[in-house]
This record gives C-alpha cells, structure tokens and sequence, in this order.
C-alpha cells in the first residue's frame, strides 16, 4: 500500500464525507446490508465467548474464593474488550472483505469509470456511503455482541449458582465507568472507520481481473486486522493515562 | 442482411469534438503518438486498428477518464483537460460512453441501472418522467421486456443494447462506442450495427465508434480512421481508406474479409 495514496484516499474521504448531497437512503441500505451480513456470526460468537470465558474464569477465582466476582470480571472483560475487538475482527473477515471484493469487482468490469461518465460521483457514491455505514453498525453491532456475551456468561453462571438475571447484569456492571463505557464506544467507531476504509480503498484501487479482486478482498482484511489491534493498543493505552491523570 | 444507413445531415462547419497533437504513454510506452482527428456534428467517425493499440485510450482521454501528457481535446467547444470537476460533470452529461464490457451495475435491474444516471443527476424529475425515459430508450434498443431482468440474465448483446440505453437516457449529443461488437456473433453484430445507426439518425448524434470489426467499419462509419502505431495513418470513406499498397491497412482488411 502506497502510504501516499492512501493519506489522500483517507483525506478525500472526510472532504467528501462533509459536501453534499449526502446519498442517505444508500447509507442505510448499507447498514442495512452490513448488519444482516454480520449478524449470525456475532450472535454465534458473542454468546460461545460469553460461556468460554465465564468457564475458564471460574477454577481461578474459585481458588481464591471469588466467584462472586465472576460477573464484574465477564463485565470488564466483555465490555472493555472482547465485546468491541471480536466484533470488529468478525467485520473485518465478513464486511471489509464484502466491500473490498464488490469494489474490486466493480473497478476490473468498468462499473466505476461508468458512474463517472455519467457524471456520478463514485467516491461519494460508493465509499463514503460504504465507511460511513460501517462506523455507525459497528458499533451497534458491537454493543449487540456485548449483551449476547454476558448472556452467555449468564447461562453459564446459572447453571452453577442461583444467580438471578438481575443481580448478574448488575454485578456485571458495577465495576464499569463511563470512561470505559465511552471507550468502547470511540474504538467501534474507529474500528468501522478502519473496516471501511481499507476494504474500500483496497476495492477501489483494485486492478488486474478477478485475480486483483481476490487480491483486493484478502489485502482488506489483513490490512483490516493488523491495524484493528494497533488502535486496540493505543486506544487503551490513551484511555489508561487518562484515568489516572 | 443488409444495413443501410438512413439519410443524415453532417454539419462541417460544427466540429464537436477536435483533438489535437494529442500524446499518452503508459510508463515507458507511448500509445497515442500525434493524433489529430476532427469528428462534425452528426458523423459517425469509426476508429478502425488492432486490439490492443490504445484505441480505447483516446475515447477515455475525450471523456476525462484519463489525462493526456500533451496535446488538446476540445469537445462541443471545451478543452476537456482544463476543466472544473463540475465543467467535466456537465459536460460528461452531454457525452455518452458504451463500454466494450458494457459495464452494468451487477447489483442493479435493468430498470434500476437506465434510472440511476437520470435519479443521480436529474433531481426534478417525476417518477412518471423517469419511467418515461425508460421505457422511450429500452424501446430504441429494443428490449422493451427486460426492463425486471437483472444484467446477469441476459445475453452478450442484449448487454451491450442495454449498456447503449444507459448513456441515450441523458440525451447525449455525442455517442463513444468502445468495441461494440467484440465477442458478438455475426447476427447480434449486425444488430448493433443497425442500432448504432439508427441511433445516429433518431437521437440525432455525433459518434467516434472504436473497433477492429471490419464489417461494424463498413457498416456504420460516414469516415474511417486506420489507427496504427499510435497515430492515425489514413482517415476518408471505408473504399478510400483501404484503396492503398501500405502492407499494413491492407493486411487488416485482407485479413478480416478473405481470410
């Protein structure tokens, strides 16, 4: 990736994202489209992390005689953590890929030069309405897988102790502030704009017939990947330096 | 099977489009070398060489899809390589282009795919008018019954007419064929062929047609242009331009009528 084209594909898209017309009915067919392509996987994930974890959580606490601390510690890890990061990994195989393959497609078969001899924006048209879906569903997905995990730790708490869904969400809770909450809400956001954008200029950039568009699609979600757990890093490391300044 | 062309008026005191020195290469090859070529308003100018050539480049450089490194393209009196984003826009709705993969939104019904340059660019208009304008242009191509079909459904040519539809529901003054009848047979060829004129006389156009089909040559052009090693070496009728000894012309003609 040429750092270059990248910095002006990056530059272009917040230009283009604050001019008019705003193509808002293909923003939402595109969440639309995003949200139904994700929604099984985190459903299925969320909610097998969500028992996985509480499992393997409990001989350890279980040796301190802390299980009582089971849901705050299925809170912190599920909200601060799993609940944003699997999300955002399971968008980056199945959406970034989506985009980076339909773009792709649509540069090597002259789709894109065809929108714009008919005077058609294709950045606007197809990225901005791609990126911009994309950092609003992934972070509504995420709070969806958020609450399909700690379900999960729910089924698996229950079927041990006589914890009541109540009592559960609200231990799970009761550690987190709203510096953590707004946290996790920032990475999503900056997770679907990286999802976004990278399928999106992989696709557009792509060239040489279908073997470029494959290319495209598996550069996208490595790209997407790699740079998913950088900002995971930096995110949290920013997030730790204010809480304690 | 004959195709005759129908009686049209070319205006040579209206030129539409005039390139001029006009130069392009591609890292170190240089694939438009000094092309000069003047089309008048209702010719159809077919830009006859082999494949791979640059034919294609020089429709995509009248258009602004790609930049020349020298020379002037002045199309319905705008050199197209100095203008605004929005010049380029307005101009690019008076100029349609048909692509050699006829290029159709895969995602989109035929319907969907005429309506999106009017819905995109045209905000004032009805649903009545845009389905109007579906309905006058998917009759000019003469696929009336495709309008719910999905590009994938139909065939190679149908493709093409509906990919000629698109561009003619702007009302283009000027039409730029990219290979119309590559990888057609002879039949649906001549189909296009017919509709190329047709579509000359009846929505009143100017045209640059790029092809190495000999008989879409004969068949469509008022003036040929042989296009070879990046310039153009005969430009007259279609007898004029193969009337010669030059090995090279003569060989593209033997080839595609004896051979």
């Amino acid at each position: 990736m040429s750092v270059n084209k990248a910095y002006r594909f990056v530059i272009q898209f917040f230009k283009q994202f604050l001019i008019p017309p705003f193509h808002i009915s293909e923003v939402v067919n595109q969440c639309y489209e995003i949200g139904l392509r994700a929604l099984p996987l985190i459903t299925l994930t969320g909610f097998i992390i969500g028992i996985v974890f509480t499992k393997q959580s409990r001989p350890a606490l279980e040796e301190f005689g802390a299980t009582s601390w089971l849901p705050s510690l299925m809170g912190i890890a599920i909200v601060k953590a799993l609940g944003p990061l699997v999300t955002a990994l399971i968008c980056a195989g199945k959406v970034g890929s989506g985009i980076g393959a339909e773009l792709g497609s649509m540069r090597v078969t002259e789709q894109i030069d065809a929108m714009e001899v008919s005077a058609i924006n294709p950045f606007k048209y197809l990225v901005v309405t791609r990126v911009t879906a994309t950092m609003i569903t992934i972070p509504i997905l995420s709070f969806y897988c958020i609450v399909v995990g700690l379900l999960g730790s729910y089924v698996n708490v229950r079927a041990g102790e006589s914890t009541s869904f109540l009592t559960f969400f609200k231990n799970a809770f009761s550690t987190i502030q709203f510096l953590d909450l707004f946290t996790s809400v920032l990475k999503t956001i900056v997770y679907g704009f990286t999802i976004g954008i990278v399928g999106s200029y992989k696709g557009f950039n792509a060239t040489r017939g279908t073997r470029g568009v494959g290319k495209a699609a598996n550069q996208a979600v490595v790209m997407a990947m790699f740079l998913i757990f950088v900002e995971e890093v930096i995110i949290v490391q920013v997030s730790n330096w204010i809480r304690y300044f | 099977m004959e195709n005759q062309k129908q009686e049209h008026i070319i205006n040579h005191d209206e030129p539409v489009i005039a390139i001029k020195d006009l130069y392009k290469s591609f890292d170190d090859q240089a694939v438009l070398k000094g092309v000069n070529l003047t089309v008048y308003k209702g010719e159809n100018v077919v830009v006859l060489g082999k494949s791979g050539s640059g034919k294609s480049v020089l429709i995509k450089i009248i258009v602004g899809l790609l930049k020349p490194d020298k020379g002037e393209v002045i199309v319905l009196g705008q050199e197209v390589d100095k203008l605004s984003e929005e010049e380029l826009n307005a101009l690019r709705l008076r100029v349609g282009f048909s692509f050699q993969s006829s290029a159709l939104y895969d995602s989109m019904n035929i319907r969907q795919n005429l309506e999106f340059p009017l819905t995109m660019n045209k905000k004032n208009l009805s649903k009545q008018d845009i389905t109007n304008a579906v309905v006058e242009v998917l009759d000019a191509v003469g696929l009336e019954n495709k309008m719910n079909d999905m590009p994938a459904d139909l065939s190679g040519g149908q493709r093409k007419r509906i990919g000629i539809a698109r561009t003619l529901i702007l009302r283009p003054e000027i039409m730029l064929y990219d290979e119309p009848t590559a990888g057609l047979d002879p039949i649906t060829s001549f189909e296009i062929n017919k509709l190329i004129n047709r579509v000359q006389t009846q929505f009143n156009t100017s045209s640059i047609i790029i092809t190495h089909d000999l008989t879409c040559a004969k068949e469509t052009a008022d003036r040929v242009a042989m296009f070879v090693e990046g310039t153009f070496t005969r430009m007259g009728d279609f007898n004029k331009v193969f009337d010669t000894t030059d090995e090279q012309v003569k060989g593209f003609y033997d080839y595609n009528f004896i051979k």
